[in-house]
């Protein structure tokens, strides 16, 4: 890393240098609080690169035209909110039907309906999961820190591409709005990974046809390669079919290319664990007081832990299953009235006690409050 | 063109690892702006290579799927949205999109005005059968007051959409209106609008009988294309018409042609401000 590259940065802005060192080309999207300077900058800095920007019309014509882009060979991503990530829900299902590589940067606000729009909140915890309608598999990674927000931004990327899949970045306003130093990497120093494309000429194409990863190489519209992309479930030609025995494989697969790579997609922070008689389990802004905390009860000689969720879908369940072994209790402290919590009791499984931390009134949950927390799980 | 000739062209240009026959029923005029479509793709002198067709949900919607070009099946109403994202990604390609009249009108009319407000280059083509019918025949935005629909039991309430003249006030470059009754129209009006630089727009009026004629005893679809024929009446003569000979009918042909600037062009534009103004040292 060369001197000279250290940045006071908002998260929002870390967001856009890391998707550009990232490869993004394309960005389309609609103003929301808080996530807007995302846009703004965007528009900025694209124009330069003679890449494409555009405001569209609405959250769901920017994914639309964030998909179509992808399809023809552009890295793409938007950014929104709340209200916005819920109109996405749909194309966010048709990307992970028809495969398409793209980024859709989520700052969770206080919700739901318009709720508190510039106020912090982790409420889309589960929507992030489960929004979009039918089951299908979801990568969703969530930063902390503004040096994070730059990192996730380039693994998010990485994993669109590599798995072809869209992947939700679920950013808080909190995150999205502080400032800190962020050592910018040189760019031949980020990892790039790129979707791969077709290795066999036109005529033996076959686009949804895949090898040992599960993951096909679909090629870039207008590139010689003619073939028809769906949201209805397709066989392998990309042609809809309604028969059992190529819908059945088809889903099986879309599901596996990315559960048989958890341990790849598992991403976690642990700070002092190891000895932790009491682990807090969170993510986002919320492990920021978390990590305070730990400082505090280490002073006053509690045997306090943290464990922060990078990723939280595929949820980490091997990182989440040793910070609940051989503990006395373990604190799940979420902005939300428990939507991750249900998850730590589904892999808890009787090991320890299991509490929630929760709060939904706009602000932080402040370290105090999670050392109060911890005089009660003792 | 001869028999023969079209249909070599269509040979050539359809699909032949997908199952035939199409999805549509007995009458529907789909099958005939399909065969069109590709005709238009050959006069305008375009290969299979530099062309996406887009559609939307529907039975409008199955279209692409039969033709051997790049095909993109979306989701309901945001046809022109994916539309929109592929031709800045590439703008070299010809991207058409197909919609029907719920499609481009109810659930995707913000896209559809905001496309042709953007003027980016596009062409639209909507097929406007009044209904919903792959879902039943209920009412849609272009369903004529007074009709029966599956949801219209009654009798509809609302009035509709003038498509076109929607899409005219809108902003589009090029608008036109055509019935899949007059054929060499289409072929014609659909090069033009493939050719125009800007968002283009063809309406194509096309018979549903299964859901819309049945409900509201039109016959047959042999009836409906008459009433199509009947009714259609080109630009020049419809301009000469008097109120009352214009009752019923509605014209057929360009209803708007005009040189717009393109969004491509003041795109690059703007990347050329944005970079003298970075090497000013001004941003």
């Amino acid at each position: 890393m060369s001197k000279n590259r250290g940045r006071l940065l908002q998260g929002n802005e870390a967001i856009v240098l890391g998707a550009l060192a990232a490869g993004c080309n394309f960005y389309a999207g609609y103003p929301i609080t808080p996530s807007s300077e995302i846009m703004e900058l965007m528009s900025r800095e694209l124009p330069l690169r003679d890449d494409m920007f555009i405001q569209m019309e609405d959250e769901i014509a920017s994914l639309g035209a964030c998909i179509g882009a992808s399809l023809a060979g552009r890295k793409s991503m938007t950014a929104t909110s709340g209200p916005g990530f819920s109109l996405m829900q749909e194309n966010l299902g048709y990307a992970c039907m028809a495969e398409v590589p793209v980024v859709v940067v989520n700052v969770m606000r206080m919700g739901p309906s318009t709720g508190m729009a510039t106020n912090v909140a982790q409420g889309d915890v589960q929507q992030a999961r489960w929004g979009t309608h039918g089951d299908h598999p979801a990568i969703v990674l969530c930063p902390a820190t503004v040096p994070e927000c730059f990192e996730l931004i380039v693994t998010a990327f990485n994993h669109s591409e590599r798995f072809r899949t869209p992947v939700i970045l679920l950013m808080d306003e909190m995150v999205a709005h502080t400032r800190e130093k962020v050592m910018l990497p040189d760019p031949g120093d980020v990892e790039i990974i790129d979707r791969r494309r077709p290795t066999v000429p036109p005529d033996w194409y076959v686009p949804y046809k895949t090898d040992g990863s599960l993951i096909p190489n679909l090629a870039d519209l207008g590139q010689g390669y003619r073939y028809h992309v769906t949201g209805m479930t397709h066989d392998e030609r990309g042609f809809p079919t309604r028969r059992a025995d190529e819908a059945g494989p088809f889903y099986t697969r879309l599901f596996a290319k990315i559960s048989r790579q958890f341990g790849y997609i598992e991403q976690v922070k642990e700070f002092q664990v190891e000895d932790a008689e009491i682990v807090v389990i969170t993510y986002g802004c919320t492990a920021r007081s978390a990590l305070a905390a730990v400082r505090l009860a280490r002073e006053n000689g509690i045997k306090l832990g943290l464990l922060q969720l990078l990723s939280i879908w595929p949820f980490p369940r091997r990182a989440v299953t040793h910070a609940l072994t051989d503990r006395k209790a373990a604190i799940v402290a979420e902005l939300n009235l428990g939507q991750l919590r249900r998850e730590v009791l589904r892999v808890n499984g009787g090991r320890t006690t299991v509490l929630g931390l929760n709060k939904m009134d706009g602000t932080m949950i402040t370290p105090e409050e999670i050392l109060n927390r911890l005089r009660e799980a003792k | 063109m001869s028999q023969q000739e079209n249909r070599s062209i269509l040979y050539d240009w359809l699909r032949h690892d997908k199952k035939f026959p199409h999805v549509w029923c007995p009458g529907c005029g789909l099958g005939i702006l399909l065969a069109s479509t590709v005709r238009a793709f050959v006069e305008s002198g375009l290969t299979k290579d530099d062309v996406v067709l887009v559609s939307g949900i529907g039975c409008s919607g199955r279209l692409p799927v039969y033709v051997d070009v790049g095909s993109v099946h979306t989701t309901h109403g945001r046809a022109l949205t994916f539309a929109t994202g592929i031709k800045l990604a590439r703008p070299h390609l010809n991207v058409i999109a197909v919609m029907g009249d719920g499609d481009a009108m109810a659930i995707g009319g913000n896209h559809l005005i905001h496309a042709a407000r953007r003027n980016l280059d596009l062409c639209a083509i909507i097929v406007n059968n009044s209904t919903y019918g792959m879902t039943g025949g209920q009412y849609s935005p272009t369903t004529p007051i007074g009709s029966k629909a599956a949801t219209a039991f009654y009798g509809h309430i609302e009035p509709g959409f003038d498509t076109s003249s929607l899409c005219a006030a809108a902003g589009a470059a090029f608008v036109a209106r055509t019935t899949v009754y007059h054929v060499n129209q289409m072929d014609k009006l659909l090069v033009q609008a493939m050719a125009k630089r800007g968002f283009s727009v063809v309406e194509v009026l096309s018979p549903c009988y299964t859901n819309f004629g049945r409900q509201n005893r039109m016959g047959s679809h042999l009836e409906m294309m008459k009433q199509f024929k009947a009714s259609g009446v080109v630009v020049d003569r419809w301009e000469k018409m008097t109120e009352s000979e214009r009752a019923g009918r509605f014209p057929i042909g360009v209803l708007v042609d005009r040189d717009l600037p393109g969004y491509l062009d003041a795109y690059k534009g703007m990347c050329e401000t944005a970079k003298r103004l970075r090497a000013e040292g001004k941003i």
